[in-house]
């Protein structure tokens, strides 16, 4: 890892392009200067405050008194404005300006005005170090690079999908008998841990296709698809499946930049993959069932899965679909045909 | 282990930020629906930060509960778990209030000698 950014340059993800060859990603561009000069790189670019409209509520009144792991005792309350006022633009104003000096000692009751003098507390206590106040949202970076992908599609009118579910729902194949039979223009970002063998699947159909492999990642990144994009030719109109690494629970946290989220859910999974892990169900717009031509040999109980969704993701689509019978496709390709970006 | 890829963006904002100080804490805002596993995380910080400013730096985990609010009888539920809807009659949306941040407070860092 890179010491200075911390970020995973082992984290050996690789591209395969269009004819097979890899190319190592290290997409870590180091974009942070790392001059350190106290300008923040960050603030300006953060268009994503918006997207929170569930945070002003949450008045957060924290109980951590901030005392506690700290050996020396007494409250001092240190009741920054954790009030946490939530237009998120938590902002980036932040930090090393206001390293307040918090003397970590006694009854400094610090109102937080930043730049209380640093009283000569009483106690000679141990060591004094700098507050840092950070508010930064950890998927920040991931969030702006999906920020990004979402410009570039916007940009170019593709109209970018990602399809989420775990390891053999049935993605591939629902994909390969889809680029046969839509007639639309289509690209593909495969995404597995390793090999290239679903790539090679979806160039078979004749559809361009990058495979990114994320080697112990288990879930793909903006920033791999950011990537991949140069490597895929792209036009107006271009539908372009991303299939995530076969995993429930990892993909569902990083924005990719897609329009839509798809959630495969194969009738051999049973029936309560939804409530057992919900995190991923919930940010589906689209929940395909599939592999219904095995129905009959199964005593799967349709009412309760198509409940169980509903339960978790009351607004998501669902659609039964069997790539093998290709029962229900028909009806996929309309709800295709009616995304627009 | 989408911990790891977290943990390295944790550690890649607070080294930025500390300017080649040295990190004892840092302290973090995980809700709980979040789905995030705090010792996955600990694990995946501790074997990250070796090496770094942030090498045994304390990590404070402040896990933050789920509430929601019904968009139809307006009540204010914690919810234990994942529900969309609540349990009243109307079987109304719920909209969460808190529970799915994932925030990196505040750090202390050494000052420079
Ligand atoms: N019976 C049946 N099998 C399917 C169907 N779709 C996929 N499969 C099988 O399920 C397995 C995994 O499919 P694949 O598309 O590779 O899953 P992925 O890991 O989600 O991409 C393969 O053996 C497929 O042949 C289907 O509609 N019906
Ligand atoms: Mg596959
Ligand atoms: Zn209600």
């Amino acid at each position: 890892m890179c010491v200075t950014c911390g970020c995973g340059n082992t984290n050996n993800t690789t591209l395969s392009n269009q004819n097979g060859q890899s190319i190592p990603l290290h997409t870590h561009t180091h974009e942070h200067p790392h001059t350190h000069t106290h300008e923040h790189p960050h603030s300006h670019e953060h268009p994503h405050s918006h997207e929170h409209p569930h945070s002003h509520e949450h008045s957060h009144t924290h109980e951590h008194p901030h005392s506690h792991e700290h050996s020396h005792t007494h409250e001092h309350p240190h009741s920054h404005e954790h009030s946490h006022t939530h237009e998120h633009s938590h902002t980036h104003e932040h930090s090393h300006e206001r390293t307040h000096e918090h003397t970590h000692s006694h009854e400094h009751p610090n109102e937080n005005t930043d730049e209380h003098p640093p009283k000569a507390s009483k106690a000679a206590v141990t060591e004094v170090l700098d507050l840092h106040l950070l508010e930064q949202r950890v998927l920040d970076k991931n969030d702006r690079i999906a920020e990004r992908n979402r410009g570039f599609f916007a940009g170019r009118g593709v109209f970018a999908l990602n399809l989420m579910s775990s390891p053999g729902a049935g993605k591939t194949c629902l994909l390969e008998r889809t680029l046969r039979e839509i007639g639309a223009p289509c690209a593909v970002i495969e995404g597995d841990q390793a090999t290239s063998l679903d790539a090679e699947a979806i160039r078979a159909t004749g559809t361009p296709a990058i495979q990114v492999n994320t080697g112990k990642g288990c879930h793909l990144e903006a920033e791999m698809i950011w990537a991949a994009l140069p490597q895929l030719p792209l036009q107006d109109k271009t539908l372009l499946f991303i299939e995530n690494v076969g995993n429930l629970v990892c993909p569902s946290l990083f924005d990719l930049g897609e329009h839509k989220r798809i959630v495969l859910m194969s009738v051999t999974e049973g029936e309560n993959k939804p409530l057992k892990y919900p995190h991923i169900f919930r940010s589906a717009d689209l929940v395909l069932l599939t592999k219904i031509d095995l129905l009959p040999y199964l005593d799967y109980d349709l009412p309760r899965a198509l409940d169980a969704i509903h339960t978790i993701q009351p607004d998501a689509a669902i659609l039964q679909v069997s790539a093998r019978s290709g029962d229900g496709m028909a009806a996929w390709y309309d709800w295709l045909r009616q995304q627009k970006a | 282990m989408h911990e790891l890829s977290l943990t390295r963006d944790i550690l890649r904002v607070a080294l930025q930020h500390a300017n080649g100080q040295t990190i004892r804490s840092i302290r973090l805002h995980v809700g709980t629906l979040t789905n995030i596993e705090i010792s996955a995380l600990r694990f995946c910080f501790d074997a990250c930060a070796a090496g770094t400013l942030a090498e045994g730096a304390t990590l404070h985990i402040d896990t933050i509960p789920a509430r929601a609010q019904c968009l139809g009888c307006e009540q204010i539920l914690s919810l234990p778990s994942f529900a969309a809807l609540c349990p009243c009659e109307k079987k109304a949306r719920l909209r969460i209030l808190s529970g799915d941040e994932l925030l990196i407070k505040e750090m202390e860092t050494e000052p420079c000698a």
